[in-house]
């Protein structure tokens, strides 16, 4: 076993904050040898990216304190303790032997300089080299990372890029220096998931190619199952579990680890809750003599609050839990067939069957979004961005359907436009009865309390300056519901316990809940005026896995409760699957193929649905399909191209495409799709 | 007989309007809780000791009447002078009475000027007489001027230490009622009170101190020196407050509807309103300020002389020129707030918040007075308190260039505009200068500090956890704000 390129010894970074010392990292050890990838693994604030800021020593300064451990790089004699050199050695060190995939492509790259300059930049730095070698050898980099045409793109400047191929840039950009250890954080979650497999695919094969160690930040558990060779669990700034890939998926150990599978949602979860992890983290400022976990784990006992755990392993790998410990001969590690929660694995079978359940909850007819582009002093119009281009939707009362797209094609225009928060251009809406389309506006502000709508972000979706309890009054107020302001607060406060908060949350400020916490309100604030449809737009991607179970959760029982009909706006295969009972997929503005959940998951026809489905990762081992690459990125909807939408992406395209955009083809009463692959109806 | 001015009438709105402020704030806990946080941060309360100090001076400047006269009319009438004074003038006493013939510097015995005098032998001797009451009790030429100076100073100072333990008295037993008396004090000393009360407490220590001292010796010197005409500099720039808090305030309370509506409907419904709203600033920010102010000031000016029926005194007319100063500036100067505002209800009406109300049909009035009008209240804030200074600063230009205040009222502005002769005079005459400068720094260095506090406290950003003991980085904060400025 080669020795490891980088190793971590015990490192802790605080951070001083008002309220005391924040131990962001508090004592993590983790090596890392040539050609492995080892992923670090956790929820939002667990320390992570605190981790791969320290690794690089760029810790937000003046409030960052490196409080102890060691950084040590490289091998042998040449071994050298990043905590301990200088800032003028660093600057050697940063970009040259280590480099760094940042999360967010559109602010990593400098807008008002080309990419050619930008990768010259490194080159000129680390590799020193000058002239036109810098062109020919920054070329090389950008074929290196598959961008298309690298001579063009080389003059181009980042917004003329996409976001995949900005990401493409970066990487190419941590490469210049052609380092031994690549920090990658969270490269690919604002990437869409075609996207995301491709690039995946070109750091999995990248660090292959130049025996590089790579250190992959994410809290994307599919991601980890993708791509690592090892893993570390990350909780409160410590790691509490660290296994080779296979065995931490086949067989967790930390409770937290266990806990955090058994939340994740997915077709086999269908019709139970998902298992949660009660309380919420442990503040980091204050020293606990105990394990971080213990609190919200399910097998703690006296001596879990009361002595911090040892590491029960080696380098390679190790659990710290004191289940493990061989000390407490009383306490062990717990048995897997025991712990599956009971109600779990549920099949479909508790949802009624979808067909003629009456008329439609919502019924969307052929609705257009055009937006205008306009141009000059006179505004002009030049041309259209075609948003939504005649989709039509039903939604069954008391059921799910899921809407399913990468971003950009369209999927929240139309949630906004079914909410009539925008007009379409054209179409009909009809909800219950009646038509919303052309109502009157006392006609449409009424019919707005049975069409609820509930926002991606948790953070911008409330008016940070009133207070619980009159964000959750407002819709009640506005439609002259509730009666006076004492039986609405009461109303409000039941609805607070309805979503599973205390009432004394009503006095509270927006920005005193955690992102969970606030997306519950915010479903007690659509509740509030009774709605019969709920358009949820990406409810719960801003959100971690174990929050994002208790969300789930909650709008299922809810449905079942009160018969509430979803329009769920997703791109989340997995949340798909264990929510929706029928799926629409949207490329471009348009549908292409729509069908009951499990005729969609279980037989996608359409070649995108497939690619979609084959794209989105997987944590089990049997659910991972081929994965069928897409070629390049989504077309502007203001220049569509000619025949079907995805003709040029296709891996299945023939001429016939090009022509015209197919008409549905129908494979039972509720699947159909737009491909020419399939023959015609009748 | 008391008198209302224009101006005058305007400020008690202003103060009536905080005061009902103030009344619903207390009921009210989102509206009292930031407030409170204002005064839970030492920089927020000493600042507004210094802000309520200017205030007060400012407020008893307002409260104009007509003294009686000591015999009756002919038919038995009460008969008032035709000089309209405040209350002001009645505290500072003969002061403005007690002038020297031309310029002397602070706490000077003599003049400042040579004069020709023609003794009893006949010979002409140039010679800085001595003052007619500037140290006119220090008798010959043997007594000291720094000990005098000194000792009167300490015993004012004492004084108004004595005013300030009353005051300070009368806080702790009030505060006192809940919690006993020795706790009360000890808390107070060591700072563990929940409002920040040391910091206020100290700073009017500094302040009674400081006053005391300055009204000892005014009875006695000239403590700012005197003017060309001989008249009181002290005197002059106190009565300037009441100008340079009126431009502030005024002005803003004219340009502020203005802004807040135009900018938040252009904002919010887009479209033709936008455009329109857009074009009428575009335009009149395009045609130079100052131009517009002159022109509007010198029109009024033949309208007013043409119609002399409007005022009966000179004081009164003084007033409504600067009454009309302000609405001019306010008229004019909306469209930067009005910009601003416009681009953050831009970006608001995207919120999820925004289109959320959208969806749950309330009403587009609605929506602006409780969604956007709040989150875009610090910017206002911020402006206007960044106006204030501006404002201030402009009257003195426009004072430099004849159009700004009536010669005849006192401000920063034409004290300013007079030096610029006597800083070319040699020796240079550095004193009104001075004072209007010092003058003007206090009350804009309290606002900005003041305004600094508001901010971070109705910004629910930068608020974090409890925000009971988060003064310290408020403070950091505040200060590093103003040195960017």
């Amino acid at each position: 076993m080669r020795s490891p390129v980088l190793s971590v010894e015990d490192l802790r970074t605080h951070l001083k904050t008002p309220d005391g010392r924040l131990r962001a990292v508090d004592g993590i050890s983790l090596n890392l040898r040539a050609g492995e990838t080892v992923a670090l693994l956790g929820e939002s604030g667990c320390g992570k990216s605190m981790t791969a800021l320290s690794l690089m020593r760029l810790v937000p300064q003046p409030a960052g304190i490196h409080a102890g451990g060691r950084i040590l790089l490289g091998q042998g004699d040449a071994q050298v303790d990043l905590l301990g050199l200088p800032e003028v050695a660093l600057r050697r060190i940063r970009g040259k032997r280590i480099g760094m995939i940042f999360q967010e492509p559109m602010s990593a790259l400098n807008p008002v300089l080309s990419v050619g300059e930008q990768i010259a930049e490194v080159l000129r730095l680390h590799r020193g080299l000058d002239g036109a070698v810098i062109r020919q050898a920054g070329i090389d980099l950008l074929n290196e990372v598959g961008m298309p045409d690298p001579a063009r793109r080389w003059q181009e400047y980042p917004h003329q890029l996409s976001g995949g191929l900005k990401q493409r840039v970066v990487i190419a950009i941590a490469l210049a220096g052609e380092p031994e250890v690549l920090i990658a954080d969270e490269p690919t979650t604002a990437l869409d998931v075609t996207i995301q497999a491709q690039i995946l695919d070109l750091l999995a094969r990248i660090q292959r190619e130049r025996g590089m160690a790579m250190l992959l930040i994410t809290h994307d558990l599919a991601v980890v199952a993708d791509v690592a060779d090892r893993v570390a669990v990350m909780y409160a700034g410590r790691i509490v579990e660290l296994a080779p890939r296979d065995e931490l998926f086949s067989r967790p150990r930390h409770p937290y680890t266990r806990a955090l599978f058994r939340s994740l949602p997915g077709p086999d979860r269908r019709g139970g809750d998902l298992s949660v992890i009660p309380g919420t983290v442990p503040p980091l400022t204050q020293t606990l003599p105990a394990c971080h976990f213990a609190d919200r784990c399910r097998h703690a006992w006296s001596d879990c609050r009361a002595r911090p755990p040892a590491w029960q392993g080696d380098a390679q790998t190790g659990v710290l839990c004191h289940l493990y410990d061989p000390d407490y001969p009383d306490h062990p590690p717990p048995d897997d067939a025991l712990e599956e929660t009971p109600d779990a694995g549920n099949a479909i079978t508790d949802s009624p069957a979808p067909a003629d359940a009456g008329p439609a909850a919502l019924s969307l007819k052929g609705i257009r979004v055009h937006f205008p582009i306009q141009k000059g002093v006179f505004k002009r119009t030049v041309g259209h961005v075609y948003a939504v281009d005649g989709v039509s939707l039903d939604i069954t009362p008391g059921q799910t359907l899921a809407l399913v797209g990468e971003s950009g094609c369209g999927k929240t225009t139309l949630g906004r436009a079914a909410a009539q928060l925008i007009r379409p251009t054209e179409g009909r809406i009809q909800l219950g009865g009646s038509n919303l389309t052309d109502a009157p506006r006392a006609q449409l502000k009424r019919s707005r309390s049975d069409l609820q709508m509930i926002f991606q972000d948790p953070f911008s979706s409330m008016n940070p300056r009133l207070m619980v309890g009159d964000i959750i009054a407002e819709g009640m107020q506005a439609q002259g519901l509730g009666g006076n302001a004492e039986k609405r607060r009461q109303r409000a406060a039941e609805l607070l316990e309805q979503v599973g908060m205390t009432r004394a949350a009503l006095d509270r400020y927006p920005h005193e809940f955690s992102g969970g916490q606030r997306q519950r309100i915010c479903i007690a604030r659509a509740l509030a005026v009774d709605p019969k449809v709920i358009i949820c737009d990406e409810p719960t991607s801003a959100l971690d896995v174990s929050v994002q179970a208790q969300v789930l959760n909650l709008m299922q029982r809810l449905q079942r409760e009160l018969g509430l009909s979803y329009l769920f706006i997703t791109h989340n295969m997995a949340v798909v699957a264990y929510m929706a009972h029928e799926v629409a997929v949207m490329y471009l503005g348009r549908i292409v193929e729509q069908g009951r959940a499990d005729e969609i998951l279980d037989n996608p026809r359409h070649p995108y649905t497939q690619a979609l489905l084959s794209a989105t990762p997987s944590i089990r081992e049997e659910d991972r399909r081929e994965i069928i690459r897409l070629k390049g990125d989504l077309p502007s909807p203001s220049h569509p191209p000619a025949g079907c939408h995805f003709a040029p992406r296709c891996p299945q395209v023939m001429d016939a495409c090009r022509r015209s955009y197919p008409d549905a083809r129908h494979f039972s009463d509720t699947h159909s799709a737009r491909c020419l692959l399939y023959p015609k109806d009748g | 007989m008391p008198v209302f001015l224009w101006t005058d009438f305007l400020l008690y709105l202003l103060l009536a309007g905080i005061g009902l402020f103030v009344f619903f704030a207390a009921r009210s806990k989102p509206l009292r809780e930031p407030w409170l946080r204002v005064f839970r941060s030492r920089m927020g309360m000493a600042s507004a000791v210094v802000l309520l100090a200017f205030a007060i001076i400012g407020i008893l400047d307002s409260v104009h009447f007509r003294p009686l006269q000591a015999q009756a009319g002919q038919d038995g009438q009460p008969r008032y002078a035709a000089q309209i004074v405040s209350v002001l003038d009645v505290i500072a006493g003969d002061l403005a009475e007690r002038t020297e013939q031309t310029y002397s510097a602070p706490f000077a015995t003599r003049s400042y000027v040579q004069q020709v005098v023609t003794d009893e032998a006949g010979n002409t001797r140039q010679i800085f007489p001595r003052l007619a009451h500037g140290g006119a009790h220090l008798e010959g030429e043997s007594a000291s001027v720094p000990l005098d100076v000194a000792l009167r100073g300490a015993a004012g100072a004492i004084q108004g230490l004595i005013v300030w333990l009353a005051l300070a008295a009368l806080l702790v037993l009030l505060l006192s009622r809940r919690r006993g008396l020795p706790a009360t004090t000890r808390a107070l000393w060591h700072d563990q009170t929940p409002l920040r009360w040391r910091a206020a407490l100290l700073t009017a220590a500094v302040i009674a101190a400081l006053g005391g001292a300055i009204i000892e010796l005014a009875g006695h010197y000239h403590v700012l020196g005197t003017d060309k005409v001989g008249q009181d500099v002290l005197l002059q720039a106190v009565k300037s407050i009441r100008t340079g808090l009126l431009i502030g305030t005024l002005t803003t309370l004219v340009m502020l509807p203005f802004a807040l509506v135009l900018g938040v409907m252009a904002g919010y419904f887009k479209g033709w309103v936008d455009d329109v709203i857009q074009y009428l600033y575009t335009t009149l920010s395009s045609i130079p300020g100052v131009l517009l102010i002159a022109a509007a000031v010198l029109m009024l000016q033949v309208y007013m002389e043409n119609h002399p029926e409007l005022y009966r005194t000179t004081t009164e007319r003084a007033d409504l020129r600067l009454l009309f100063l302000c609405m001019i500036l306010g008229i004019t100067s909306w469209t930067g707030l009005c910009r601003l505002l416009r681009a953050e209800t831009l970006k608001l009406v995207e919120l999820d918040y925004v289109q959320a109300a959208n969806a749950l049909g309330v009403g587009h009035m609605r929506i602006m007075a409780r969604h956007i009008l709040p989150n875009v209240m610090h910017i206002v804030l911020i402006q206007i308190v960044l106006d204030f200074s501006a404002l201030v600063l402009a009257e003195a230009v426009l004072s430099y260039i004849g159009v700004g205040v009536d010669p005849s009222t006192e401000s920063w502005g034409n004290m300013i505009n007079g030096a610029r002769l006597e800083m070319s005079r040699d020796p240079v005459v550095w004193w009104p200068l001075a004072a209007a400068f010092f003058f003007m720094l206090a009350l804009v260095l309290a606002a900005n500090l003041f305004a600094d506090v508001v901010r971070d406290a109705f910004d629910p950003r930068l608020r974090g956890g409890t925000g009971d003991d988060s003064h310290t980085p408020d403070e950091q904060h505040a200060q590093s704000n103003v040195g960017a400025r």
